[in-house]
């Protein structure tokens, strides 16, 4: 039992709500300052998901990976910026202010996880938690430079997690190290009754750096149209590394790529559109004024607290739900969602891992995507491993004009192990 | 054709289940004693972040209910999301099961109008979650604001929707009258909890539109609800007018159903499966499930066991309470006499005072039932033995035993004998109705019966004075 003094200053606005004295107890973590994202609820601290409607907010309960953080020791110092609700690849859409990449404070940390990524990439923090719905983890990982790891969906249970695509999500690791990366991974892993998706695979896994004989594919998907050439590059480049590691690289195809980011965005906006149905301003969040009926006090209230990304969201969502609709949107996404499905159980029946770069490009200016479109694609490859439901890490493999590059190593269901050794063994040869 | 044949009927039934604690949450659903927002928790509250968990005892109820009215049940069942926003419901969603239910298909024996024995069919049943209660201060006209109370928020519902099989309004009653008792044998529904049932009624007449109903909470209500939407209805028609599709609303105080004024608008739930539960394999579960004796098996049983008429034995069947107290009556004294006391005398008696059967104090009734059956007392003492009994409960005193009763206010039955002096009064009061009777009129006689009757208070048995009246004053000769 102790009690840690927090004092690391927030230049990059990582932080929504920062715990300077923050209490912990014994355990494997004891003492670790830990990060945790601003969507997973913390008893007695606020809880934003970096929205206005949910400002003030402080849960009276403590998500199951929390409460498996207290009791492994750690010292939670803060709950840290996102995208409002994880909407967004750039932290920009935060009701809290964007936060910067610490590599570069000219340049977005990604996202939605950015803050996490910031607060771990400025040594803020050793380690922290973040969220991956289609990227939210790898993405801030690979744009600050860290190991960001997304579990088998299941594998860390989502009971506390503001839910924002509930067949998506999962809460995973961030840290500097895979080491780091595992052994957080370790704490929060395992079973939880009350979360009805929650896998009992518990995970107790330490790196080893053995990975003769892994075969590891390459979709050339994965370097197609509009990833940068220089980023294709970097990521080929670590890639070879592995055949030294006695690995071996193969070229493999995955077709349903092709349809993967429209699965993606009907299935993640269907879902929000009724997630943040119960943001009503009755039971939390800013009061509503008086207004003459309910129903108008409703419209005002998400009309005025919920940003610009998230109503769009809502509106796309509620439109591919609708009668007449369902058909043409959700249900032919959940076909194209099967499509990935079986596309990785194809390719893992010949391979133990599939690589490829984690994000496109490298970090952006800030301010640089201003249209909507343009930010959905950077998600092309870090979607597939969320519709599938496989783990995926993003590991530092490189800089491309001085900003990281991540690579991304995709697993089997439930072989984060595979994975993490992959990246550790990596981590060991990088230049 | 007859006035009801053109009448059609479907039902749509929400029953609360008996479970400990509520559908997706730990929260215990005993809160009648409690004030408001005492059994909440963050899934039941709608939280953020605060995820369902099945409570299999509600499937396991869901599945009994499925089983006992003979439903098809599918490999899986799997529950939706049906979306609206309303001050009531937490999550802006109600979790509620949409395109796979639990079950399909199935039907349930009533008697019909005719008294011959009908299928209504069962076209699905499912579960969902109950919303929270809204509180208006002051009365819904003039409050000046609503609260919320969400220990109702997440109380296991099945829904039951039959197929448009009833034909007049006490079919539907019957129906739910055998519905409750089904449900009431299966221990899933406690009958008496208010505000467990709750149906939407459509009804139209052949050949115009049909009109729904929503929201009716008694039995009662059921009843009087589509009574006055047929007369409403055929009156529309007669005066030459159309019935227009609409949702209605039972004004229960006033037994009048009013329109809702629909919106512009359909409400488009946007269906979709809920991401945070899994789907239920139904199929396999449901060969676990043991399925209780119920109501038409006990029925059968009660005729070859206890040797009574169907009627009888439908009767007290009818009802899980009343049935479980025959059983116990049955076997304190004659089975036979306890059916005809029960189903012809008691039942009366309690609906008169609205007292339930299970306050009926069974040593006192069955000591009852084995005076009148040994002929100790007169029926007619017998009732009135009852009627004193049952209003001492009432009023909370406790009853004597009826033997006791009976001695220490001399109500046994006299000696015919005995009575003789009495008869004599009688015939030499009334000369007239003696003359009467021997002039052929035999009411007469029971006229006389009756006197003798009401000087005894009841003690002489009509059974053996009116031979002993009619020989004192039988015309000459006559025999």
């Amino acid at each position: 039992m102790g009690k840690i003094t927090f004092d690391a200053e927030d230049r990059w606005n990582a932080f929504v709500t920062l715990c300077r004295k923050a209490e912990h107890g014994d355990g494997p973590l004891a003492g670790v300052p830990v990060a945790v994202k601003d969507n997973i609820s913390t008893a007695g601290i606020q809880t934003t998901c970096g929205s206005a409607i949910l400002k003030d907010y402080v849960p009276p309960y403590d998500a199951y990976v929390v409460e498996r953080l207290k009791a492994a020791g750690a010292a939670i110092v803060g709950k840290t910026n996102m995208d409002e609700f994880g909407m967004g690849t750039t932290t920009e859409s935060s009701a809290f202010g964007p936060t910067t990449n610490p590599v570069d404070p000219t340049r977005v940390p990604g996202g939605s996880s950015g803050g996490s990524a910031a607060a771990v990439a400025a040594g803020m923090v050793d380690m922290a938690l973040g969220t991956d719905t289609g990227g939210s983890i790898r993405c801030p990982a690979a744009f600050c430079g860290i190991v960001g790891l997304k579990p088998t969906y299941g594998r860390t249970s989502r009971y506390g997690l503001i839910a924002y695509a509930n067949s998506l999500e999962g809460i995973g690791p961030m840290g500097r190290t895979v080491e780091d990366v595992s052994r957080l991974f370790a704490v929060i892993a395992g079973h939880d009754p009350r979360d009805a998706t929650s896998l009992d695979r518990p995970y107790n896994h330490t790196p080893s750096a053995e990975i003769r004989g892994m075969r590891i594919g390459v979709p050339l998907e994965f370097f197609g149209e509009g990833v940068d050439p220089a980023v294709g590059k970097t990521v080929r480049a670590a890639i070879e590394r592995f055949t030294d590691l006695g690995a071996e690289v193969v070229e493999c195809s995955m077709p349903s790529m092709k349809y993967a980011l429209a699965a993606y965005y009907v299935t993640c906006t269907s879902e929000a559109s009724s997630n943040l149905a119960r943001f009503d301003g009755v039971r939390y969040g800013p009061a509503n004024d008086i207004i003459p009926s309910w129903h108008e006090s409703y419209q005002e209230h998400r009309k005025t607290h919920f940003g610009k990304e998230v109503r769009r969201r809502i509106m796309l969502g509620t439109f591919a739900l609708s009668a007449g609709y369902y058909g043409k949107y959700y249900a032919k996404a959940q076909a194209a969602r099967q499509n990935v499905r079986d596309d990785f159980a194809r390719l893992f029946a010949d391979v133990d891992v599939v690589a490829g770069p984690t994000m496109p490009t490298t970090a952006f200016r800030l301010g640089e995507k201003t249209d909507p479109l343009s930010m959905y694609l950077a998600d092309i490859l870090t979607v597939p491993a969320n519709l599938a439901g496989v783990p995926a890490i993003s590991v530092p493999c490189g800089t491309v004009d001085g900003l990281p590059v991540g690579l991304q190593l995709i697993g089997r269901h439930c072989e984060e192990e595979r994975i993490i050794d992959a990246a550790y063994a990596f981590e060991g040869v990088r230049a | 054709m007859s006035d009801t044949t053109d009448v059609i009927i479907g039902l749509e039934i929400h029953c609360q289940l008996n479970t400990k604690t509520k559908l997706f949450c730990g929260c215990s659903t005993d809160y009648k004693n409690d004030g408001p927002n005492t059994h909440v928790c963050p899934v039941c509250l709608g939280l953020p972040g605060a995820m369902p968990m099945i409570n299999r005892k509600a499937v396991e109820y869901g599945l009994k209910v499925a089983r006992a009215l003979n439903l098809e049940i599918p490999e899986e069942g799997e529950f939706s999301r049906k979306n609206y926003f309303y001050p009531d419901l937490p999550k802006g969603y109600q979790i509620t099961m949409y395109d796979r239910p639990l079950a399909v298909k199935g039907y349930l024996e009533i008697e019909a109008d005719d008294g011959t024995d009908k299928k209504v069919e069962i076209t699905r049943i499912h579960l969902e979650e109950d919303p929270g209660k809204l509180v208006h201060v002051g009365g819904t006209a003039r409050a000046h604001y609503t609260l919320v109370d969400y220990n109702r928020s997440g109380i296991p519902l099945i829904e039951i929707v039959t197929e448009p099989d009833l034909r007049s309004p006490k079919e539907a009653r019957r129906f739910l009258t055998k519905l409750r008792a089904t449900l009431e044998y299966l221990g899933v529904f406690d009958g008496e909890r208010e505000g467990a049932l709750r149906v939407d009624a459509n009804i139209s007449i052949r050949g115009s539109e049909r009109v729904e109903i929503k929201n009716i909470t008694s039995y009662k209500g059921v009843e009087k609800a589509l009574t006055f939407e047929i007369t409403r209805q055929k009156g529309m028609i007669r005066r030459g007018g159309k019935v227009v599709r609409e949702t209605r609303h039972f004004q229960e105080a006033r037994g009048i159903t009013t329109s809702a004024r629909s919106k512009e608008t359909e409400t488009d739930y946007r269906y979709f499966p809920e991401p945070d539960l899994c789907p239920l394999r139904v199929r396999d579960w449901a060969k676990e499930v043991v399925l209780p004796e119920l109501p038409d098996a006990r029925r059968d049983r009660f005729m070859a066991q206890y040797g009574i008429s169907l009627n009888h034995a439908r009767t007290l069947t009818g009802d899980l309470r009343l049935a479980e107290f025959y059983e116990a009556l049955a076997a304190k004294t004659d089975p036979v006499l306890a059916a005809t006391w029960t189903a012809d005398t008691l039942l009366g008696e309690l609906n008169y005072r609205d007292m339930p059967v299970t306050k009926v104090p069974l040593d006192h009734f069955a000591d009852l039932v084995t005076l009148a059956g040994k002929d100790v007392i007169t029926d007619r003492v017998a009732v009135d033995v009852l009627r004193t009994l049952l209003d001492a409960v009432m009023k909370g005193e406790t009853p004597e035993m009826p033997g006791d009763y009976v001695r220490t206010q001399n109500l046994g039955k006299g000696d015919a004998d005995a009575f003789a002096v009495v008869i004599d009064e009688v015939i030499a009061e009334n000369e007239q109705a003696v003359a009467d009777f021997r002039t052929g009129k035999n009411v007469a006689l029971n006229f006389l019966v009756g006197q003798v009757m009401k000087k005894t208070r009841g003690k002489a048995d009509p059974k053996e004075i009116t031979p002993l009246i009619a020989a004192r004053i039988a015309p000459e000769g006559g025999k």
